[in-house]
């Protein structure tokens, strides 16, 4: 990709996002701008830990969930603002995180997958379970102080911002993990992990890192969707779903770039919203077989993402203009 | 606890592991011949359970009758998911191996809402019913004649495996593809045979199920967490160790459930298997 494109994209996509509203006065088409947003912050911090050091997490709707019931509950028990309780989502899924990579990060492959499953089922089983934490019946976020104080609105437009500032911060915070040494480190353990070790790069720390990074921001998307929906319960914060819609996103965009998450999301939810109101009322499941379709469809012939693909296209057509110049 | 619920306990536990076996051993021989995880092997065996609910309902044939036709029908149906999708990302990375079998696994779920509706199904009067008193054990007729049927199967496996020259080859396959191909076994071959004996075993076991669980479109979801756990205890590619982790998970399964509520069964067996992994990450009975 050319400086020209690597400026231009980011900064003409801000600027469509931030005219969007002020066009857009339609609130389910708001919503859908929304959802695309808090998918797109959601699978930009999975691409952390998934994509930047390739350890495909299959259990990141246990970051999420835990931070959706951390904020939660802090507002409804404690009565702490919603603002101070992302943060502490945040940091409490960061700390939990090394447990979830303690159990976990000493298995490569399909091994990491399965064991990342078996953890966010468990924290699912508990939330399920934990009658303080609202149990299987979820919570409801309370609707009397509102503003941006409380960061609760009885408008959309509001959570629009939020949404749309939380992906420019997670965006952010993986541009300079992709300059710093950290992002180096971990493109390394990805692509080499033998020869990252054999140079002296601690693999076990800096996996962590990345997954406290990952699991700080997911929480904290996790938050922002219990203050938009103002209902959270273990089936729509903590599912295997979630998990492997977080993941799909990034591959449906391109595994490992900054915007492809972005991009996926931009597809995946557009579809699944399509879908839903045009077969979903059938309750005959022809929304699912479309968005299954979908899945395996790029998953076959798109193995890169859209991303992916497209570098790999301009990279063809490069090398047939050197060879053509050079003939 | 009294022993007679504790043996009670154990039974059934011990019976339900042999389907979580017969499930997990298709599971873990795709994987061993091909290295891919099939996240929807718990939809073939749902596949299977629909196939004896209309082989029932509209020609009254009994599951354990039709149990040959319906593990033929998942063997084709193994094998064309091979041909036509499967071989496509052979080479793929994992993760898009990985979001293939997802997306098959909804595709099929999605499926089966749109043609058989999400209703729960039950086989009603079928010719195993009741439950008989074995050893001082009150033990379901289905369910134990289920259990048999899984020995019986992957016993049956087992011995195509290691006594018949196509059982050599995919096992030759799986410990070195290369070499066997040089041996002038032809992978492609390998690999759909690998297919279809998975999808088949899943078929079997949900014909065996048939008569005590209720069938819906979802119910794949039940067993494909426990298979992934059987398969990693066991071993991943390892059928004896499958077999054994089947019959583990089974029982902490029933037994966790009556220490600490039906609630937490699959909590124990989860925390239990992640706690192997610290230990042995190639599982029980895997190899370094």
């Amino acid at each position: 990709m050319s400086a020209m494109n690597k400026f231009w994209f980011p900064a003409g996509s801000l600027l469509v996002a931030l005219v969007l509203p002020l066009v857009v006065h339609n609130v389910s088409w708001l919503n859908l701008a929304i959802l695309v947003l808090m998918a797109a912050q959601a699978g930009v911090a999975w691409n952390i830990v998934g994509g930047y050091a390739g350890q495909v997490s299959l259990g990141h709707a246990a970051f999420y969930g835990l931070g959706a019931y951390t904020s939660t509950l802090l507002l409804l028990k404690l009565g702490i603002n919603p603002w101070l309780g992302v943060l502490a989502a945040g940091l409490l899924a960061a700390a939990l995180s090394t447990a979830f990579g303690w159990s976990c990060f000493r298995l490569k492959g399909h091994y990491f997958a399965m064991a990342t499953i078996a953890v966010a089922e468990l924290v699912q089983i508990f939330f399920n379970e934990w009658d303080f934490g609202g149990a299987a019946v979820g919570l409801s976020v309370p609707m009397d102080r509102t503003g941006w104080l409380w960061m609760n609105f009885a408008s959309k437009l509001p959570y629009y911002w939020l949404a749309l500032g939380l992906l420019v911060l997670t965006l952010g915070v993986n541009w300079w993990i992709e300059r710093s040494y950290l992002g180096y480190y971990l493109r390394a353990i990805k692509d080499e992990p033998d020869a990252a070790r054999s140079i002296g790069i601690p693999i076990a720390r800096y996996k962590q890192i990345a997954l406290c990074i990952s699991a700080f921001f997911s929480a904290a998307g996790g938050s922002l969707y219990a203050q938009k929906e103002l209902y959270i319960d273990p089936n729509s914060v903590l599912s295997t779903a979630l998990s492997i819609k977080m993941a799909l996103v990034s591959i449906l965009g391109g595994v490992g770039t900054l915007f492809g998450p972005v991009l996926g999301a931009l597809m995946l939810t557009s579809i699944e919203e399509f879908t839903r109101i045009l077969f979903g009322g059938t309750g005959r499941g022809t929304d699912t077989i479309i968005y299954a379709a979908l899945i395996i469809f790029v998953a076959v012939f798109y193995p890169l993402g859209i991303v992916g693909w497209w570098r790999a296209r301009k990279e063809r057509a490069d090398w047939a203009r050197v060879a053509r110049e050079a003939s | 606890m009294t022993f007679e619920i504790f043996f009670q306990t154990l039974a059934s536990g011990i019976l339900m592991g042999l389907i979580y076996a017969l499930v997990a051993i298709g599971l873990t021989l795709i994987f061993g011949v091909m290295d891919i995880v099939n996240f929807a092997h718990g939809e073939f065996l749902m596949l299977g359970m629909y196939s004896s609910f209309w082989l029932f309902s509209l020609y009254a044939l009994d599951p354990l009758l039709t149990l040959p036709l319906t593990a033929l029908m998942l063997f084709s149906f193994g094998v064309l998911l091979y041909r036509l999708l499967i071989v496509r990302i052979i080479n793929a990375p994992m993760l898009s191996q990985i979001f293939t079998t997802f997306g098959i696994m909804i595709l099929l779920r999605g499926v089966a809402q749109f043609l058989w509706k999400p209703d729960f199904r039950t086989i009603e009067n079928s010719a195993v019913s009741g439950s008989i008193k074995l050893l001082g054990l009150q033990l379901g007729e289905p369910q134990l004649v289920a259990g048999l049927g899984a020995v019986l199967i992957t016993s049956a496996v087992y011995f195509f495996l290691n006594r018949t020259r196509l059982g050599a080859a995919l096992e030759a396959t799986a410990s070195d593809k290369e070499a066997a191909r040089l041996m002038g076994i032809d992978s492609h071959k390998m690999f759909s045979l690998a297919w279809g004996i998975g999808a088949a075993c899943a078929g079997a076991a949900g014909a065996l199920l048939a008569t005590f669980f209720p069938i819906f479109p979802d119910v794949g979801a039940n067993f494909i967490l426990m298979a992934f756990v059987v398969v990693n205890l066991g071993g991943f590619g390892s059928v004896t160790g499958a077999f054994w982790a089947g019959i583990l998970v089974g029982v902490i399964q029933v037994m966790g459930g009556l220490l600490l509520g039906p609630q937490y069964k699959t909590a124990v067996v989860l925390v239990i298997f992640l706690g192997v992994l610290m230990f042995r990450p190639q599982g029980l009975m895997g190899k370094a």
